[in-house]
């Protein structure tokens, strides 16, 4: 078992190897670059030509070993500078960064590749600015080729490798430098579909041998999938810490608070006045009786009553509901635009609306409900995500998510 | 948990917390040297790198390394020496001038290679952590490759053309290529700090490299420069300043090591002293730059 918590500092068993104490970046953005450029901007206007943006801003937490660290954002909330200053790439305006044990990063693949140089010479100078010996590359070479499937191309010039055979190698190389903590910056995403695959087994095995790993991902599914634990980043600050799945649905909150607030901020551009038209208050799942249920089988009827407030009088609106995996893809959505129906204009009040799917087919496991309400125009006025919980009783005949019945025969 | 991940956390726990950006001071020098030293296979890889990969598709190849060279001694040796005149004070004017011009290589390929090595490398400071010293160092380690592969065939010629080149002066070449080695290092490993902030400082290193060249006498004599300031009765100061540049000493060393046609009117007195002290000196300019790079280091990633 790996230790997930933060919190559970006493237990001893599980060291610190990262501990960040109050780290705060600033980059200084110069405009002039030359010589002739400083000299002419020189003291006061010079000053004036800098421009100050700081990118992490008193981030403190630590990190245990053998733990899996996703670390969320949207983009320019400072997870790479918080990775590269963890990695020592960057220095920290103030504070401190503290590590132990070997790491291993995988900022961009290949990098350090030289293209003229062949596969094999390449592994050598990539291992060596990983921290291995000549000797200890020679011990994992057989195992690094093997992992790469690069073959015999190994002796040609990287230049004339395939993007996918140069991501292959410099993966095999970074995972077989025996590290103490991998940082992995975005780069999982490249390499076909058996490769991918090949790479989250081999974190897998990372996490069993108590390797410790942080991630910067995009993808809520894959942090779902790997981490223990989510950081999410919001303008260079520690938004929240905590399990993965809590800080996927963090993470979402953020991302469709910013989406409003381009929404509003192109609204207040136009001079309409935005108003706090509706809200929803619940998403409910309930079974055709109206009890609510948190068990769902294959072949139910079940309802989701969403309950929407609205101070004051709306016109005609849309409303839709969607339903989510834990790993975030879609399973099943609707709306009343897909229904081709409309709610009609009320005076102030609450209102509930029910969603009715009768015979469901979902095969085992978790599924969150998620749900929108908008206006004639399906402009958002709110998003309720993960707003309410079911589960299905796995059925050990099928995998995947939806529910049939099979069986099999010969002739 | 494994047993794997249980050794683990136990070696973990027993290792010391180290902090990302390093001590600062006199320690910082000596935790600078001992990141360089513990990355010696990767500068050795990266030199290997450097020289494989530089000549890489070319027919000729290596080859390159003597052409340039020869090229240049033909063309000092033809339109300066001969058409100029400058070769009449000066027998065995090709080993003269080829001499000088190995020496002022290692200088140039050294300072020019070094400076540009931090933006060169840049994909590499970016993304991974190694002690940013290896570059200008690596730069300097091809350098002195191709150095090594012109100093063998300046001394084949001194046995074809000239005379050989077996005498107690010879260990001259060894001050010599010191001081080159610590002068080019040390401001190498300065400006290759500097042209990150400022891509200037790469123009002004060519600039700085053609001074250089003139000001050493490589293609005319020490006595030569000595008659001029006579003759203009200019402070005797100044041709102390001439002399001691560190370059011009190396030089000098140089021509007492392998050109044999030199008596003792072509060199100033007290050489020896001359290059202890410049010796002394680059030392501890060579500690001033990198401590000026590892202030200016901390930035590179953002810079570039």
């Amino acid at each position: 078992m790996i230790d997930t918590a933060f919190a559970t500092s006493g237990d001893g068993t599980s060291p610190d190897v990262v501990v960040i104490d109050s780290v705060s970046k600033r980059f200084t953005l110069r405009k002039d670059n030359s010589l002739k450029e400083r000299v002419v901007t020189l003291g006061r206007r010079g000053r004036s030509h800098a421009e100050r943006f700081d990118a992490l801003t008193d981030v403190t937490f630590s990190i245990k070993a053998g733990s899996t660290i996703g670390l969320m954002g949207t983009n320019g909330s400072g997870k790479s500078t918080l990775l590269k200053v963890i990695g020592g790439i960057i220095d920290p305006t103030s504070g401190s960064v503290q590590r132990r044990g070997r790491m291993a990063a995988l900022l961009e693949l290949g990098a350090g590749f030289h293209p003229d140089l062949s596969g094999r010479d390449n592994v050598y100078l990539n291992a060596a600015i990983l921290g291995l010996t000549k000797e200890q590359t020679d011990a994992e070479f057989d195992a690094i080729l093997a992992f790469s499937e690069i073959g015999d191309f190994i002796d040609t010039q990287v230049k004339f490798y395939s993007s996918g055979m140069y991501v292959r190698l410099a993966f095999a190389v970074a995972v077989h430098t025996d590290p103490d903590l991998l940082l992995v910056d975005e780069v999982l995403a490249v390499g076909d579909e058996a490769f991918q695959r090949k790479c989250m087994d081999k974190i897998h095995e990372f996490q069993r041998e108590g390797r410790t790993i942080i991630l910067v991902s995009h993808s809520a599914a894959q942090v779902m999938e790997i981490c223990d634990e989510g950081v999410v980043l919001k303008n260079g600050e520690v938004a929240f810490i905590g399990s993965a799945a809590e800080a996927t649905r963090v993470h979402r909150e953020i991302l469709e608070g910013k989406r409003k607030m381009v929404a509003e901020a192109a609204a207040v551009e136009a001079e309409k006045p935005v108003v706090q038209n509706a809200t929803i208050r619940s998403v409910e799942v309930t079974d055709g009786n109206g009890g609510v249920t948190e068990e769902v089988e294959p072949g139910d009827d079940i309802e989701i009553v969403i309950m929407v407030d609205h101070p004051h009088a709306i016109d005609m609106w849309n409303s839709s509901i969607s339903i989510d995996t834990p790993t975030g893809q879609q399973v099943f959505g609707t709306g009343t635009k897909r229904l081709d129906t409309i709610h009609p204009a009320m005076g102030s009040g609450s209102t509930t609306i029910r969603y009715r799917i009768s015979h469901v087919g979902f095969a085992g496991g978790q599924y969150f409900v998620n749900a929108e309400i908008s206006d004639e125009n399906r402009s958002a006025w709110d998003v309720k995500w993960q707003g309410a919980m079911f589960s299905v009783p796995i059925e050990f005949r099928q995998t995947g998510t939806v529910y049939s019945n099979a069986d099999v025969a010969i002739g | 948990m494994s047993d794997a991940a249980v050794r683990r956390f136990e070696r973990l726990a027993t290792e010391p917390m180290i902090a990302t950006g390093g001590p600062v001071g006199l320690r910082g020098t000596w935790g600078s040297l001992r990141a360089v030293l513990a990355h010696r296979e990767l500068l050795g890889l990266l030199v290997r790198r450097d020289i494989k990969a530089r000549y890489k598709d070319s027919v000729l190849g290596m080859l390159w390394t003597l052409i340039n060279p020869i090229i240049q001694l033909l063309i000092y040796y033809l339109v300066m020496g001969q058409i100029l005149g400058a070769a009449k004070g000066l027998d065995e004017f090709a080993i003269y001038v080829f001499s000088g011009l190995t020496i002022y290589g290692l200088f140039s390929e050294t300072l020019s290679g070094s400076t540009a090595s931090i933006v060169a490398n840049a994909g590499l400071v970016k993304k991974v952590y190694v002690p940013r010293e290896v570059f200008p160092l690596a730069s300097s380690g091809s350098a002195l490759f191709t150095f090594s592969v012109q100093l063998l065939v300046l001394l084949v010629a001194c046995f074809v053309v000239g005379s050989p080149p077996i005498t107690p002066n010879l260990v001259y070449a060894i001050p010599s290529i010191l001081l080159v080695v610590v002068y080019a290092g040390a401001l190498g490993i300065l400006f290759a700090g500097l042209n990150v902030y400022l891509r200037d400082v790469q123009y002004l290193t060519g600039i700085l490299l053609m001074i250089a060249m003139w000001a050493s006498p490589i293609v005319y004599g020490w006595n030569m420069v000595q008659d001029v300031f006579q003759r203009y009765s200019l402070p005797a100061w100044l041709l102390e300043v001439y002399t001691n540049n560190p370059l011009t000493l190396a030089v000098l060393g140089f021509h007492r090591a392998f050109w044999m046609s030199g008596g003792p009117q072509d060199y100033p007195a007290g050489m020896a002293v001359r290059m202890a002290v410049a010796l002394a000196i680059g030392l501890v300019l060579f500690w001033i730059c990198q401590r000026a790079f590892a202030r200016l280091q901390g930035n590179f990633a953002q810079e570039l």
